[in-house]
């Protein structure tokens, strides 16, 4: 198989009413008796039970309220859940959550599990990393991101993504800063859309 | 043939960019910085997978399925079908698909929505259902009304339906919208005009299909959703140009 036979379907916003589609519930719509994306891990899963969280900030300094934010994730030791993902999982582990910015605040947040380290393309290992995309009215086409965590600088420093990025100051964006909250690790994120501080965007 | 390499590049030329001032919401919401390129891990050629314990019977069926018993939606009677196929025209089977819209007066059922249009109390707006192992997929719903929205001074959406596709990997993730063949409304919209290519806008525009109408009930429309392919092996060459 050479030349692709067909050109990918072109991207459009999602718009600001993408909880109708993507969260019904979080406008009031029962129509689905089962949600999607809550539960990332499974009550099985191994591993150090984090919650991940921050805003999306627009280039004007404000949250945006109408987001919609997806991950995609490694379980502890490293393996997704997917055919291809590199080993088995938990049962129930599905390493997929969708969460909304909230109406109010623009806070958004994920109750998950800590990923391991995932192979790399070539040799070695990637650090740590929650994949992330990013959809809202205004955003034309879907925003990829990674989040990185602080307490893992030695995997951080030799990540073959972070170390694709010259300027210490974006790579900075992508690393989910600690602290504890109850006992219980908490990761803030923050997402600058643009201007001071613009989070590093993939075309992956 | 089972493909194990990576996706083919995003061809950006097709899809719009970030930062397109005719539509004015895109203008703080763009990201100044170019993207920067990753060659797919592990990471990028997973994704979620998608079950039946995913959905219900009926989740595809948006004229029924927030209708008090024995009613329906309001509108014209439509079904929405299609294949989700990759760029080499392979079908994408088992991958979630998830839709939504306004009702046939161009109202959202959303607190976010202050259109004077009439809401349907049959109508809720939205549906997903999983593709068939041939890619296929289908919605029974209502023709989705046009609504202004505020951008310039008489901004309109054509007729539209918001759909959402993963695919088998996370590089695959896709949001589009779905328009219907013969709108005017299609050349004045903003939204639809961050498309830089025609081919592409066409290819958002769903066909009337009247093999598939159902006679005396149901008009039928089809839409195909095309997402990224996939190189053979990793190191597979693509012919330049393709
Ligand atoms: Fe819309």
């Amino acid at each position: 198989m050479a030349a692709n036979k067909l050109r990918e379907s072109a991207s459009q916003t999602a718009g600001p009413f993408l909880h109708i589609g993507l969260t019904p519930k979080a406008v009031g719509i029962a129509t689905f008796m089962t949600a999607r994306g809550h539960d990332i891990t499974g009550s099985l899963a191994k591993g150090t039970r984090i919650r991940v969280e921050g805003a999306v900030i627009d280039g004007t300094g404000s949250p945006v309220k109408d987001a919609l934010l997806e991950i995609w994730q490694a379980n502890a030791e490293g393996n997704y859940a997917h055919p291809e993902g590199g080993g088995p999982v938990e049962e129930g582990f599905r390493g997929w959550g969708r969460a909304i910015t909230d109406f109010e605040t623009g806070e958004w947040g994920f109750d998950t599990v800590k990923p391991g380290p995932t192979r790399g393309r070539d040799q070695g290992l990637q650090a740590p990393h929650l994949n992330l995309w990013i959809v809202a009215r205004g955003i034309n086409i879907g925003l990829n991101t990674r989040v990185y965590f602080d307490d893992e600088p030695e995997a951080n420093a030799i990540d073959p993504v972070l170390s694709q990025i010259g300027s210490p100051g974006r790579r900075q964006t992508l690393i989910a800063q600690k602290s504890d909250q109850d006992g219980a690790p908490l990761y803030r994120f923050d997402i600058r859309l643009q201007g001071k501080g613009e989070t590093v965007f993939f075309d992956i | 043939m089972s493909k194990s390499g990576d996706y083919y590049m995003r061809d950006r030329s097709l899809h719009p960019p970030a930062h397109t001032p005719a539509y004015k919401t895109s203008v703080s919401r763009s990201p100044r910085y170019d993207l920067i390129s990753l060659e797919s891990s592990v990471s990028e050629i997973t994704g979620p997978v998608f079950g039946h314990n995913d959905i219900e019977p009926g989740d595809n069926d948006l004229i029924y399925n927030h209708a008090a018993a024995d009613e329906s939606a309001i509108g014209q009677r439509i079904i929405l079908h299609g294949h989700v196929l990759d760029e080499d025209a392979r079908p994408v089977p088992n991958t979630l698909v998830e839709i939504w819209q306004a009702n046939a007066s161009g109202r959202y059922r959303h607190k976010k929505d202050s259109y004077l249009a009439a809401l349907d109390p049959n109508f809720g707006g939205c549906g997903r259902t999983l593709t068939g192992a041939d890619g296929s997929y289908s919605f029974r719903t209502v023709k989705p009304g046009a609504y202004p929205w505020p951008n310039g001074p008489n901004d309109w959406r054509p007729a539209h339906i918001h759909v959402s596709v993963f695919g088998a990997a996370w590089a695959q993730r896709l949001i589009t919208q779905c328009y219907f063949e013969g709108d005017p409304m299609i050349a004045r919209c903003p939204i639809v005009q961050t498309i830089p290519d025609a081919g592409a806008i066409n290819g958002l525009t769903a066909k009337l299909d009247m093999c598939a109408t159902i006679p005396f009930d149901t008009l039928a429309y089809r839409f195909d959703v095309v997402l990224r392919g996939r190189r053979a092996t990793l190191f597979e060459n693509r012919p330049e140009g393709s």
